[in-house]
């Protein structure tokens, strides 16, 4: 049975590190990189579906088009998802790919906020406010 | 070529690039942009938002790692974040706006610093550096696990930083690279932020920043699934075994051959951009 109280940290000789509190830290590191094996195994299910399908087209990126908006919006991935194409399911993974590092932001401003740090909450907030004013303001969610 | 021989060749292509970067420190998108232009004949467009979905992948893979070693800094991190996702913010803005052939030569210059960057000799961050007022306000200052304890570091020059931060966000979010060069000049140069220090810092800000440009274009159309899931596949699966081996590794000879593949790979993007073949 664990102790009740929390092992005695070792005694440090110089002021303690910056986010004291390392818990949290090896905590969002481990977040990451969930998050970026989940989204590596979703874009995986959908690299095989797609290659099933499309195997033996011919590949051509020679000019650009553009993505049709079932690839490049929330509802159109979705909805490609539903209908079960390959592409719609790398999207998604893609997706999840790039709320990871947005999620470790929020989870940060969690940290600060338990330490009482409240300049680094503000700034925190503002990086988490231009992660998703980027990813919801650019036209996604339409 | 059929799209069962693009994928599989353009994985290998990027597991070696995930590979060499991660082992010689260099990062793998810098050489994914114009590999994947000069010869596999991608619009660069499509090429950088394969590459910028890539930068996420092995950055936030990596950050476990790096947490366990106890040399990054969250705070130096989360403050120059602020400029690097503004600045990923205008790169993405600029990118789709500028004609490719500018992009193309952007990325040559951006190349050839990268490979002068790195054959250059680090400069050894002083021991004691008096505290700068700024950097203390802004609790930057730390310590770091060394062969004799904990040693402590003094940030200098936080504006220079800041400013220079912004910039490798704007070329970011431009040319969907982690844009590492810029940021070893803002972090070792100007703020004096020790080498472990700033490589493990930056690596976790690369994500974010990345995650930054990564919305735009994504629903500007620019990341296509079907050549977006091997290059992100790829470089991941290869710097996450080039994680594994770097200690055993012999990376001063593979970083001299990388940097000589960024140094020819500079020269054509130069070339291509100016002949406007891209």
């Amino acid at each position: 049975m664990p102790a009740a109280e929390a092992p005695a940290r070792q005694s440090q000789p110089f002021k303690p590190q910056p986010w004291r509190d390392r818990r949290i830290e090896v905590i969002l590191g481990n977040l990451l990189r969930t998050g970026v094996l989940v989204s590596a195994a979703v874009v995986l299910v959908g690299a095989c579906i797609y290659l099933y399908r499309h195997a033996h087209d011919p590949a051509d990126y020679r000019v650009f088009r553009g993505e049709p908006s079932e690839y490049r919006t929330f509802s159109g991935v979705i909805q490609s998802v539903i209908s079960g194409r390959g592409q719609g399911i790398i999207q998604l993974g893609l997706l999840f790919l790039i709320a990871t590092p947005i999620a470790r932001v929020a989870f940060s401003v969690v940290g600060f906020a338990i330490e009482r740090d409240r300049q680094y909450v503000a700034f925190t907030l503002l990086v988490l406010a231009i992660l998703l004013y980027s990813f919801l303001g650019s036209g996604i969610g339409v | 070529m059929t799209i069962l021989e693009f994928t599989v060749v353009v994985a290998i292509v990027s597991f070696v690039a995930g590979l060499l970067g991660s082992l010689t420190g260099l990062g793998g998108g810098v050489v994914l942009v114009p590999l994947l232009t000069i010869f596999f004949h991608v619009d660069i467009r499509y090429a950088i938002g394969a590459s910028l979905v890539s930068v996420i992948a092995t950055s936030s893979g990596a950050a476990a790692a790096y947490v366990k070693e106890g040399f990054s800094n969250i705070r130096i991190g989360m403050f120059l974040e602020i400029a690097t996702t503004f600045g990923a913010l205008l790169g993405a803005f600029l990118a789709t706006r500028i004609p490719t052939s500018a992009l193309a030569i952007i990325f040559g210059a951006v190349l050839l610093y990268s490979a002068y960057v790195s054959r250059k000799a680090r400069t050894l961050a002083e021991r004691s550096l008096p505290p700068d007022p700024l950097a203390t306000r802004l609790r930057l200052n730390g310590s770091f696990p060394d062969l004799e304890g904990r040693r402590t570091y003094n940030v200098q020059r936080v504006p220079t930083g800041f400013s220079l931060m912004f910039g490798a966000g704007a070329l970011s979010g431009l040319l969907g690279i982690g844009s590492g060069a810029v940021k070893v000049l803002a972090m070792d140069q100007a703020m004096r932020i020790p080498f472990k220090v700033s490589t493990t810092t930056s690596n976790f800000m690369i994500g974010v920043t990345a995650a930054a440009s990564a919305g735009v274009y994504l629903s500007r159309g620019y990341v296509d699934p079907g050549l977006s899931m091997p290059v992100m596949l790829g470089v991941l699966a290869g710097s996450l075994l080039g994680s594994r081996i770097l200690v055993k590794a012999e990376t001063k000879s593979l970083r001299l051959v990388f940097s000589v593949v960024i140094l020819v790979l500079g020269l054509q993007m130069l070339y291509n951009g100016f002949w406007g073949k891209i």
